[in-house]
């Protein structure tokens, strides 16, 4: 049974950001084949600051600056990665990916099928998502549902910084091609973190809060969302519970019907569009598996379908909120 | 003490002679099989000939170790052999055997062998691009010493990746070899339509030793061939080379009629005038490195390993379709 982590002994409170670095630090002295390329990942440390430190103990022959190549270095990591490497490959925004589809798609997925099973491709790409940056419409896109749609792909939405570390530990240790998406407005956010060395399995959901009224269904950023608006809900009379996948694929399907199936009422919520979005894929998997229990149709809430815009009034609405999902769960309870 | 050693010398450069005109035959046989199994509707799918561009895949790949990389193309089938794969799993791959290199899931255009050091042919034009410079990279973190080589053909100098990974292959100063094959013909367009300025400027640009050579003369690729592979080897940073060559067949199998952009007339003068193999025969038998008699019989003994490869591959049994997703993640 998945757990949420709780507080122990040797826990410190970590940022995100924090937390990413840690994990990326202790797989690179626990095996000397990792390695970080990228842009302006060594002495900038990204312009999150995610990296900063490592470029001064593991130096220029692990943390490596790239020209402005999206698809050269990422087809660089492939093949290193087929060859003994375990690159761990940085792309800035989100929105660069669009650059690598090929390297992804069309290789690092592929390799491992084609080959018969001969070549593996043990890779990982640490990428960022989400809005309200006021970053506009090429540095704020979610775009993680395109990976998922790939077979051969693994993809992985930490929410917390516990997550973060365990999962990005386990990713980096797993023999196949798995994306990581970062949200950029939750590198600041604060969590405990064991000082253990410990990994997250991929494919395993956390039930981040416990409820019995409703399943919010959420990811990446949306935990976060969810949980506040299960806050309000709780003011109301009405118990939320909060699941979250932390793993689009592999997907922890049981988790995800046994709460919709103990509360009879879920909501997916996820900041990529929710056009042909990933919440598409899992309120589908919640109505089948689920369908006997449910009283009321599964709803979806992801970004609405225009590009983000600048304006931050304008920006603000384009993704759910407590408040929008406070209103839609109340409304599903027919409250 | 030189007069010692220069029969030695002179008997191992024939040995290597030898070989490279058996496998430039080898080659042919296999692909005119290939075209007759296309024929005979036993193969499934389509297949890209490397007929007529034989001296390119031999004289590069005799200049590598066993244990050095390549990626390959959509027209793979030349590296693949050249780099030591056999006949047998080749076909049974090519008819979607389970006996194949790749279990029957990839195909005449994905062949791969990690034990011949071929990290996959690619059916995206310059796809191996980034896969060849990160086994290079590779090679240079683990100090294993390979070298690996990229093969493409002139229709991937249009994709901008190939000059990323130039870049990059350049400043991390990667053991790798652009191995460009300009047959001319991107598809069903002369390369001149769609290439602008020098090719080999294009690798100069970013500092890398660049060098065009006859790709119809086995000797002279691999001459050239082994000079850019140990200076890449010793540690001198990536090199190109450009093998100007000719397809004989069309673009695949199905690619029959060719006159609208080609002519028969320029196809019949490379295959009599160019030919890699008949001209390298007629060489080899003008220095008494071998005579004709010896040439012919090779080439009836080739088609003859051919044919029973093809035999065992027909024989071969498909993969049980619980298979479909093995495979899919390690």
């Amino acid at each position: 049974m998945p757990e949420t982590h709780l507080h122990a002994q040797n826990d410190r409170e970590l940022t995100f950001a924090q937390a990413i670095r840690e994990a990326l630090a202790e797989e690179m002295r626990r095996d000397p084949t990792v390695f970080i390329l990228g842009e302006d990942v060594a002495e900038a440390g990204t312009p999150f600051k995610v990296l900063s430190g490592l470029l001064e103990e593991f130096g220029k022959d692990r943390v490596l600056d790239t020209p402005i190549s999206e698809a050269g270095f990422t087809g660089l990591a492939v093949g290193a990665a087929m060859t003994g490497m375990r690159p761990v490959v940085d792309i800035m925004f989100g929105d660069f990916i669009t650059l690598t589809m090929d390297q992804m798609v069309n290789q690092a997925a592929k390799v491992h099928y084609m080959s018969g099973g001969k070549w593996r491709v043990p890779m990982v790409m640490r990428t960022t998502m989400g809005a309200t940056r006021r970053s506009a419409a090429q540095h704020s896109q979610s775009l993680h549902a395109w990976f998922c749609h790939v077979p051969g792909l693994k993809v992985v939405l930490p929410s917390t910084p516990y997550d973060a570390k365990g999962l990005l530990k386990a990713a980096i240790r797993d023999e196949n091609p798995v994306v990581f998406f970062e949200d950029k407005m939750m590198y600041k956010l604060k969590g405990s973190v064991p000082a253990d060395d410990y990994t997250v399995p991929l494919g395993v959901a956390d039930v981040k809060r416990v409820g019995g009224d409703i399943t919010l269904v959420a990811t990446s950023s949306m935990v976060q969302v969810a949980l506040s608006a299960a806050t309000l809900l709780e003011e109301i009379g009405i118990s939320a519970e909060v699941v979250d996948p932390r793993t689009m694929w592999p997907l922890d399907e049981k988790t995800l019907i046994e709460s919709a199936k103990k509360t009879s009422r879920a909501i997916v919520l996820d900041e990529g569009y929710e056009r042909y979005g990933v919440t598409a894929e899992l309120a589908s998997v919640i109505a089948t598996g689920a369908f006997y229990d449910l009283d009321a149709p599964v709803k979806r809430m992801g970004a609405m379908h225009v590009p983000i815009p600048f304006s931050p009034p304008l920006e603000d609405v384009t993704v759910p909120t407590e408040q929008t999902v406070f209103e839609a769960a109340r409304a599903l309870c027919g409250r | 003490m030189t007069t010692a050693i220069q029969p030695r010398e002179a008997s191992e450069k024939v040995d290597l002679w030898l070989r490279m005109y058996r496998q430039m035959v080898a080659i042919r046989q296999f692909e005119a099989q290939v075209n007759e199994l296309y024929t005979r509707a036993l193969m499934p799918g389509l297949a890209h000939l490397y007929i007529g561009e034989e001296a390119v895949a031999v004289g590069v790949c005799e200049a590598l170790e066993r244990t050095d990389y390549i990626t390959s193309t959509h027209r793979g089938h030349g590296h693949c052999l050249a780099k030591g794969a056999s006949p047998d799993r080749m076909f049974a791959e090519l008819l979607g055997k389970k006996a194949g290199y790749c279990k029957g899931k990839g195909g005449s255009m994905h062949i791969a062998d990690p034990a011949t050091g071929n990290l996959g042919a690619n059916a995206i034009v310059c796809g191996s691009a980034g896969i060849a410079t990160g086994a290079a990279f590779s090679a240079r973190c683990l100090g294993n010493g390979r070298v690996a080589v990229c093969f493409f053909g002139e229709g991937a100098l249009g994709q901008g990746v190939l000059y990323e990974e130039m870049n990059l292959a350049q400043l991390f100063k990667l053991p790798v070899i652009y191995v460009c094959e300009n047959n001319l013909y991107t598809e069903y367009t002369h390369y001149s339509e769609t290439t602008a300025g020098d090719i080999l400027m294009r690798a100069t640009a970013f500092g890398l030793e660049a060098a065009s050579v006859d790709g119809q003369d086995v000797r002279a690729v691999h001459a050239i061939a082994q000079r850019l592979v140990d200076r890449a080897r010793r540690g001198d940073g990536p090199r190109f080379l450009l093998c100007n060559t000719y397809r004989y067949h069309g673009h695949h199998v199905g690619d029959i009629n060719r006159e609208y952009y080609r002519s028969k007339q320029e196809e019949q003068t490379w295959k009599t005038e160019r030919d890699p193999i008949a001209n390298f025969g007629k060489w080899l038998v003008e220095q008494k490195l071998a005579d004709l008699a010896t040439l012919d019989r090779l080439q009836t003994d080739l088609e003859a390993e051919m044919k029973k490869a093809v035999d065992f591959a027909v024989a071969a049994p498909y993969p049980t379709i619980d298979e479909v997703d093995d495979d899919v993640y390690a």
